[in-house]
Order: structure tokens, then C-alpha cells, then sequence
């Protein structure tokens, strides 16, 4: 007794410290909900503490107040304001309250001193379009109505407002710059094959830290896994497989979920045992990729240098822009059906359909 | 009773040094004086040095020295030579092996020649301490039964950084030297191929590493418990069997039906402990010269169970839409 009780202290000292000075500890309890059939591990696991601050900070706004459709003058804004490209297709009442929302999304206690309008608009003359801030929201208006009306393959019903992504903050919180991660050393020893550091994207592990540049700006292939038993010619290599690995991680972190949630984890590749959600991840791929390159990488000439990447690129969207550490955005809160004007546009880009009836690959 | 469930020894023996036998003409003498450690006498020998540093000794340290000291710049220049980053993120940073483009040429320093490098420096210092334990064993007139041992470690640790390599024709294919990194390329590695899982030299290797354990708590606890019968003088047990030696070969016939006796449990030891990287290094070689796909391996060879579906079936979206990914 006289070296166990020390030791059992020691141990507990030891263990202690460890908690409080390493990332990625978790106080008790730890709970597993079973999702696939049994003994497989197909499991989610989360921590209701945890769970509870997520919930909390994932509820949507309402409506800054409610529009009398008695009341509601048939007046379309493009009638009433010069210069309205985008929404003059609603009406006036309609476009006011959208305008007084947008700013409590965006810049709810203003910007630089600067009144909250004034943070897109001259005061002087609300239609004058030479602001960047007004150009860039004019563009994001058109993307959130092009994914809400062509990319129900990813957002479904649910869809996105200008809060999905930024929660108050004139730049939405989760996003990457081409660049990121960079070997910040120079000289014979500035190797480090864009990984091994915490990276903050990629749920802090040694993986390639800005996997996003690869995936969601280029489109570099992301399947790594063979498709036959034996190898048939030279396959991806170990350091590409880190790449798609790293991207993973980054879904897992924006989405704050297990491998499981997507993968049959015995076999990443097969489809034929994947949970559904995989298929809405993998055209989330697609939705990504399209924003970046068709919406948010021709902004770059209109940003001033303090919005711009260390590589000088425009900042883009990845998982955890919409996601925000929820499996769906808000936790599926239908938060655009409150604002259809977000809603109601053609599309600008056609996102590719999936036809209704086509053969099963066989994965196996 | 508490005494024999004590991982601390209950007899530290305390005599005038022994500075070991007469060494043979030629060999290099022995370094410094002996001295005493009560505390390491708690979980050891109480005797600490004199100790043998030799050619092989000294050539060995000096190249694990500059092993270290490349894969230890390079991860401090990795932080820009900040030292509390470097301290902050040491468990993350690493030396990378080149990039898969390099094949298997000399890459510029910076772009994985440090990786080799260390590499080489690192295999010397590891294959000049295997000559020096089997010269010091064969020095002892002992077998090299540890030498051979260690050989198997080897074996494992030339498959993943040399032999395989060689084999898929690209430095890249080697392990990174760092903490984290070298875990991520475990897994790594595993996903690319399908799961190691179903690599059958890879299960093997799992049976002789938790079989090396339970053998090990086995042995080590059937001895402890005879102790008070003078059992732990196995060497004399196993040619005289006394009482010590009897009750427990009785214990484990009484229990499990069989029992090892005192000279084969060293010998169970032994294989199972040389079994487990030697079994794992014929499973990495194989992976990707031979198989490509642990799991469609394992199906084809019929030994991949099925599992009833939960969920509704989903096709592959890209081979419904033609699309590139």
C-alpha cells in the first residue's frame, strides 16, 4: 500500500497535466449512438457538453419583424431604388426588410466606426455602386440564390441565407487562401511537403494543412483507393492518399462528425456500404468547387490587400464556411424559408443533374 | 504477500563491483568505474557500468548523433527556427521523405535529400549496434540469440524505409521521421491499400505482438508466484525440478491442459517476440508490390464477411454523371 496509493497519484498527476497542456481532450461522458449494423463500430460519438454549446450557437435569427401581406405594397424594388441588380425582382417591403437583416448577419455593431449601411453603401447616394463591399454582396446574393435554386443536391430544401455562413462577421469565419500553410522557413532545410505542423483545418493532425487548395480550388483528383485486388500499374501514392486523408479530416472538423458518419470505415472506398450522406458530401465537393471558382476567385481584383491571402488570392469557401462544426448548417434549421426572395432566380451556372434511374457501379 | 505483487525488487544486493570478465587481447577496455544506484536497485541491478563502448560502440552513436541532429534542424527549421514552436509542435513536425516525382534519384537537399541522409546515417547507426550486441555476445561466450532478435526488428525497420521503397521504385513510399507524421502515414498507408486489416502477414503480426504480451504476463506471473519456492532460478529448475517448478508446470496442466516447461516458455518468449516484425515486414512488402487492395483481396479469397445493410444502397454519383471525380 505504501507505493500503490503514490503510484495511483502519480499517475493521476501525470494524466492531469497532460489533459490541460495537450489538444484534444474531452472531459466524460462520452457518448456513442449506433448507426450501422452491429459490432461494426458504425457509430456516432459526441459529447453532450459539447453538443449543447454547438446547439446553442446554431440557431438561426428570426426575422427582424414580420411582413403584413395585407400591408404589402405590390411595388418591386428595382421600381422604387436605382441601380438593383440582383433583388429588384421582390418587392419594396420585402428588399427593406432583406437590407435590414443582411446588416445584423453581416455587420450587426458596424465596421471601423462606420454606420452599418455605410459599410457597403455611400451614405450620400445608396445606389452608388463604388464600394467593394457593395460589389462583393451584389455577387453573393446572386450565389446564394444559385445554390438555393440549382444545388438542391447538396442543400436541399433547407438551403442558405447570407447567415449560413456569416454568423455576424463581415468575413465568415471558416474559410482558406491559397497559400495557407506554407512553409514559413527559407533556405536548404524550407521542405515540408505542405504538412507536418497542427494543422487548424484539418482537425489538428500532421496532415497536409490546406488540403481545400487542392480539392476545392483545383479539382485534383480526390479517390486514391485501387479498384482491383491485384495493382494494375502504378497507383496514387502514399503522399497523395495524406492529401485526401487531410481533406477528410477537414469534413470530419466542419462538420463534427466520425469517419462513420460517411464511410463504412472497413472499406473508405465502396459505395455499395456508404451511408447516404455521402453522396450529399460528395456533391458539397462539387458545390464548393463551383462557388470558388465561378463566385469567389473573380472577387480578387475588387478586394483591398487586408482581405487577400499570404499568396495574394481571394479568400475561399470550404466545409466549414457553411457547416460551421454542424453536420447540417444550423442543424437543418429552414432558416431560407423565411427569406424565398434568397430564392427565385434561375440559374446563372447549370449544376450538373442527377439522372433518376441509372445502373448501380459494382464497387466489388 | 504484498511483497510478491510489488513491482519494486524487495532485495537490492549491494557487494564490490564487478567489473566483468578478462577481455580477450585486441578488444578495446571497458569505460569508467562502477558505481551504485539505490533507486535503479529498486527495479534492477544496482551496479551501474562499466560499459563497453568499442569501434562499433562509438561509430554507432556518432551516426545516430548526426541522425538526429538532420531530422532535429530540419523539424526546428520547419518552425522558422522558433524554439518555442519547436517545442509547442515537436510531436507534428518531420522530416519528409522526396516527392513520388524523384523516384528513386537523389533529390536536391531540400526537397528530401535530407530524408535520405538521415536516412543512411540513421541504418548505419542501427546496423552497427547489431554487430556490436553480437560481437559482445559472441565476446561473453554467449549465443547471439539477441542480436538475431534485434535482426528481426531490423528486418521490419529496412522493409518500410529501404526494401519496400526499392522495391516500389520511389523514395516517397518510405515513412517520415517524426512523431505524429509517422502515425498519419500508418494510416495512411492502410486506407491506400484497402485496409490493412485484411493482410493476412498483418493479422499475424497482431497475434505474435499481443501474444508476446500475454506470454510475457503469463511467464512472468507464473515465476513470481513460485518465487517463495526459490522459483525464479529457472536455470536450476530446469534441470533439477524442484517443488517450484512442479507446481507450476501443475498449474497450467490443471488449467490449460499443457504447460511449457522452464527452458521451452524462453524459447515460446523468444519466437513469438521475432515473429512479430517478421510477419509484419513480409505483410508491408507485399502491400502494393503484390496486392493493391487488402479488402477486394480478402473477398476474393472469400474470408471478407458480409454485413446486412441498414441503410439504402448508394450508387456512385460520379459514375452516374461520367464526371472526372
Amino acid at each position: 500500500m505504501k507505493i500503490i496509493i503514490p503510484s495511483i497519484i502519480g499517475a493521476g498527476a501525470i494524466l492531469t497535466v497532460a489533459m490541460m497542456t495537450t489538444v484534444g481532450w474531452d472531459r466524460p461522458p462520452i457518448d456513442a449512438v449506433q448507426r450501422g449494423y452491429r459490432g461494426l463500430g458504425i457509430e456516432h460519438v459526441y459529447n453532450p457538453r459539447v453538443v449543447d454549446v454547438a446547439l446553442q450557437a446554431n440557431v438561426p435569427p428570426a426575422p427582424p419583424y414580420e411582413i403584413d401581406p395585407e400591408f404589402e405594397l405590390d411595388e418591386k424594388a428595382s421600381e422604387f431604388y436605382e441601380n438593383v441588380e440582383v433583388l429588384g425582382d421582390i418587392t419594396t417591403d420585402r428588399f427593406n426588410r432583406l437590407m435590414l437583416a443582411v446588416t445584423e448577419w453581416v455587420v450587426p455593431g458596424g465596421v471601423s466606426g462606420e454606420q452599418n449601411c455605410n459599410y457597403c453603401h455611400n451614405p450620400d447616394d445608396l445606389a452608388d455602386d463604388s464600394k467593394y463591399t457593395y460589389q462583393v454582396s451584389r455577387r453573393m446574393f446572386q450565389m446564394t440564390r444559385h445554390i438555393n435554386a440549382n444545388w438542391e443536391t447538396h442543400v436541399a430544401e433547407t438551403g442558405v441565407t447570407c447567415y449560413t455562413c456569416h454568423r455576424g462577421n463581415a468575413v465568415p469565419e471558416n474559410i482558406y487562401f491559397d497559400g495557407d500553410g506554407a512553409s514559413p522557413s527559407r533556405g536548404l532545410m524550407n521542405y515540408t511537403a505542405g504538412q507536418n505542423i497542427a494543422g487548424e483545418q484539418v482537425g489538428l493532425t500532421s496532415l497536409p494543412t490546406n488540403p481545400m487548395a487542392a480539392f476545392m480550388g483545383q479539382e485534383e483528383e480526390i479517390r486514391v483507393i485501387p479498384l482491383t485486388a491485384l495493382p494494375e500499374g502504378p497507383g496514387a501514392s502514399i503522399q497523395r492518399t495524406e492529401w485526401t486523408y487531410g481533406l477528410m479530416m477537414h469534413f470530419s472538423q466542419s462538420l463534427g462528425v466520425n469517419c462513420t458518419y460517411c464511410h463504412n470505415t472497413r472499406s473508405f472506398y465502396a459505395w455499395d456500404q456508404s451511408p447516404p450522406q455521402r453522396t450529399s458530401a460528395w456533391h458539397g465537393i462539387r458545390l464548393v468547387q463551383e462557388i470558388n471558382s465561378e463566385y469567389l476567385e473573380p472577387l480578387q481584383p475588387l478586394y483591398p490587400s487586408n482581405r487577400l491571402g499570404p499568396a495574394g488570392g481571394a479568400p475561399k469557401a470550404n466545409c466549414g464556411t457553411c457547416h460551421n462544426g454542424a453536420y447540417k448548417p444550423l442543424f437543418g434549421a429552414n432558416m431560407a424559408q423565411d427569406w424565398p426572395s434568397l430564392d427565385s432566380t434561375p440559374a446563372v451556372v447549370q449544376a450538373p443533374e442527377m439522372p433518376a434511374e441509372s445502373e448501380a457501379p459494382v464497387a466489388n | 504477500m504484498a511483497e510478491y505483487q510489488n513491482i519494486i525488487t524487495p532485495v537490492v544486493v549491494r557487494g564490490p563491483g564487478h567489473e566483468g570478465v578478462a577481455l580477450p587481447y585486441g578488444e578495446w577496455s571497458r569505460e569508467g568505474k562502477s558505481i551504485y544506484a539505490y533507486w535503479l536497485g529498486k527495479i534492477g541491478d544496482a551496479q551501474i557500468g562499466p560499459i563497453y563502448l568499442g569501434a562499433t560502440g562509438i561509430a554507432s552513436l556518432i551516426c545516430g548523433f548526426i541522425a538526429i541532429e538532420i531530422i532535429g534542424l530540419n523539424m526546428w527549421a520547419s518552425v522558422n527556427w522558433d524554439p518555442v514552436e519547436f517545442i509547442r509542435q515537436l510531436p507534428w513536425l518531420a522530416l519528409e521523405p522526396p516527392r513520388p516525382e524523384y523516384g528513386l534519384s537523389i533529390p536536391p537537399l531540400n526537397e528530401g535529400g535530407w530524408w535520405l541522409l538521415a536516412g543512411f546515417f540513421l541504418t548505419a547507426s542501427i546496423l552497427l549496434w547489431w554487430v556490436r550486441i553480437y560481437a559482445r555476445a559472441r565476446a561473453l561466450g554467449m549465443g547471439t540469440h539477441v542480436a538475431w532478435a534485434f535482426a528481426a526488428a531490423i528486418w521490419l525497420y529496412l522493409v518500410l524505409g529501404f526494401i519496400r521503397p526499392l522495391a516500389m521504385g520511389s523514395w516517397s513510399e518510405a515513412v517520415p521521421f517524426g512523431i505524429f507524421p509517422h502515425l498519419d502515414w500508418t494510416a495512411a498507408f492502410s486506407i491506400r491499400y484497402g485496409n490493412l486489416f485484411y493482410n493476412p502477414f498483418h493479422a499475424l503480426s497482431i497475434v505474435f505482438l499481443y501474444g508476446s504480451a500475454l506470454l510475457f504476463a503469463a511467464h512472468g506471473g507464473t515465476i513470481l508466484s513460485v518465487s517463495k519456492l526459490g522459483g525464479e532460478r529457472e536455470v536450476e529448475q530446469a534441470i533439477d525440478r524442484g517443488t517450484a517448478g512442479e507446481r507450476s508446470a501443475l498449474f497450467w496442466r490443471w488449467t490449460m491442459g499443457f504447460n511449457a516447461n522452464m527452458e521451452s516458455i524462453h524459447r515460446w518468449a523468444w519466437w513469438f517476440a521475432v515473429l512479430c516484425p517478421l510477419t509484419g515486414g513480409i505483410g508491408i512488402l507485399l502491400t502494393g508490390t503484390v496486392v493493391d487492395n487488402w479488402y477486394l483481396w480478402a473477398i476474393k479469397h472469400d474470408f471478407a464477411p458480409e454485413y446486412p445493410l441498414v441503410v439504402p444502397v448508394v450508387p456512385d454519383p460520379a459514375m452516374l454523371e461520367g464526371a472526372a471525380q
